[in-house]
């Protein structure tokens, strides 16, 4: 317990936090890049990941690929995806830069599946009655998918978008072993160093900004929950894990989060 | 594919460790967390927090966890039991889950008529539920093997020789085929996992395959 109480003296010690100390601190710029690059890999997934899914989700086509490829993806190790692309952009981008780029077109890849597994089960998940009536109103078919389809999923959506973010924020401490920043960096200086307090104080770090990022977008999940869907027993902590029985296998496909 | 061929006998060695290191989490996730399940279903309570509880576990991250828990366990940082105990604290946050959905998706009418025909609650369990459970608890199991086997390579960072270790070395020697060959041979040991628990799931549940329809979801809710 020492080590730990250690570890949190050395994140609360404001010398770790003066503007131009030597690399991997101050503390805030790595957690900063932290959620620089979590940020820009999500967001570049997303607009990838969100029309494919919806676009699967609305026509039913696809949804073999959506299982099969969320179920392969998850086999692929991020370490090994993590090199191969530092070494492939290595060859062509300068030194300094390979391990940014590398790091964000790993960390792209890997956000995209839960992000398409999510929209694409959160539109399957929208009763075909709902659909159907929309239909017999009148509703073009966008229409249907951006009136109906997307407000009344857009919490699976967002669980989708959740799982993603903790994959890339855990993903990018591992990146630090090709000298990405963030907060990996502080890790990965502290076993270089034998340093305790930088390796627990960024191991702790990081824990703790996935469980409030985790929190903030459970809290978001709540808050874009139709108020007219009767449907209380929505599980919002269902992802990441919840996106197994939605990806999973065939023997339990249909039995999205929403039915748990 | 000749460095391969050269060095069969490390990456051979490398795979048993990798294999090694995730045949006890995935067998103990299983065999956790059907009682943990089973508690689950029980009261309400106890499934928010049984299911709360597995998923903040999951959600902390995979190297930070490895680094912190030699300073809990008192272990050497380049222990093979932290990488260990790590993916046994995953596969059961994974598998808790799964395990409480499939519990509790026995239907109550085979719940009860096992009751009516009179078994003690142990038996029925046993004989009733379990075995209905049984295609579920694969699902979920298929998904912890997978999940395990690719997470274990991310140990190499702190020394483990498993096949994460043609990862770091290719890294190192700047040599892409050593990666590669790395990222196979785990995708490898994957599919033959999953392969020998669908053959398990054959032979235990063989009810399932006269059923093996495609259910769609209008089947299911």
């Amino acid at each position: 317990m020492q080590f730990f109480l250690d570890a949190l003296l050395w994140l609360f010690d404001p010398a770790n936090y003066v503007p131009g100390t030597q690399s991997p601190l101050p503390i805030q710029d790595r957690i900063g890049e932290h959620l620089l690059y979590t940020a820009l890999s999500v967001a570049a997934a997303a607009l990838i990941a969100l029309p494919l899914g919806f676009f699967i989700g609305h026509t039913g086509r696809g949804r073999q690929f959506v299982i099969a490829f969320t179920g392969g993806m998850r086999a692929v190790p991020t370490l090994g995806l993590l090199m191969a692309l530092f070494l492939i952009v290595g060859s062509t981008v300068p030194f300094t830069q390979a391990a940014f780029v590398a790091s964000i077109v790993a960390f792209v890849i890997l956000a995209i599946p839960s992000i398409l597994a999510g929209a694409y089960a959160g539109i399957e998940s929208v009763s075909p009655a709902a659909v159907d009536a929309a239909r017999a109103i009148g509703m073009t078919e966008l229409q249907i998918l951006f009136r109906v389809e997307i407000p009344l999923s857009l919490p699976l959506i967002i669980g989708g978008i959740r799982a993603s973010v903790l994959q890339v924020i855990a993903t990018a401490v591992v990146a630090s072993y090709i000298s990405l920043g963030g907060i990996g960096a502080i890790i990965s200086s502290g076993i270089g160093l034998n340093d305790n307090n930088r390796i627990l104080g960024g191991a702790i770090l990081v824990t703790v900004l996935a469980l409030v990022i985790d929190g903030l977008f459970a809290l978001l999940q709540r808050l874009t929950r139709t108020r007219g869907l009767d449907r209380a027993d929505i599980d919002l902590r269902a992802q990441p894990v919840g996106l197994v029985t939605v990806t999973g296998s065939p023997v339990d496909e249909g039995k999205s989060n929403v039915h748990s | 594919m000749d460095w391969a061929i050269a060095n069969r006998e490390l990456i051979f060695s490398l795979a048993l460790t990798h294999v090694s290191l995730c045949v006890l989490p995935i067998v103990a996730s299983f065999v956790l967390s059907i009682p943990i399940g089973w508690l689950a279903n029980r009261r309400p309570w106890a499934r928010t927090l049984i299911i709360s509880a597995g998923s903040l576990l999951y959600t902390i991250p995979s190297l930070p966890l490895f680094v912190m828990l030699p300073y809990l366990l008192g272990t050497r940082i380049t222990d093979a039991t932290n990488i260990l105990v790590a993916l046994t604290i995953y596969a059961i946050a994974m598998m808790v889950r799964s395990a409480s959905d499939a519990l509790a998706a026995v239907p109550a009418d085979a719940i009860n008529a096992a009751t009516a025909v009179g078994y003690s609650r142990w038996g029925r369990f046993w004989r009733v539920e379990f075995p209905l459970a049984g295609p579920v608890l694969l699902a979920g199991a298929r998904v912890v093997s997978v999940s395990t086997i690719a997470l274990a390579s991310v140990g190499a960072i702190i020394g483990s020789a498993n096949l994460g270790y043609l990862f770091t070395n290719g890294k190192q020697r700047d040599f892409l085929d050593e990666i590669l060959i790395g990222i196979v041979a785990t995708l490898v040991i994957a599919l033959v996992f999953d392969l020998v628990l669908v053959l398990l799931g054959r032979i235990l549940m063989p009810w399932n395959r006269a059923t093996r329809v495609r259910r769609t979801r209008t089947a299911v809710a």
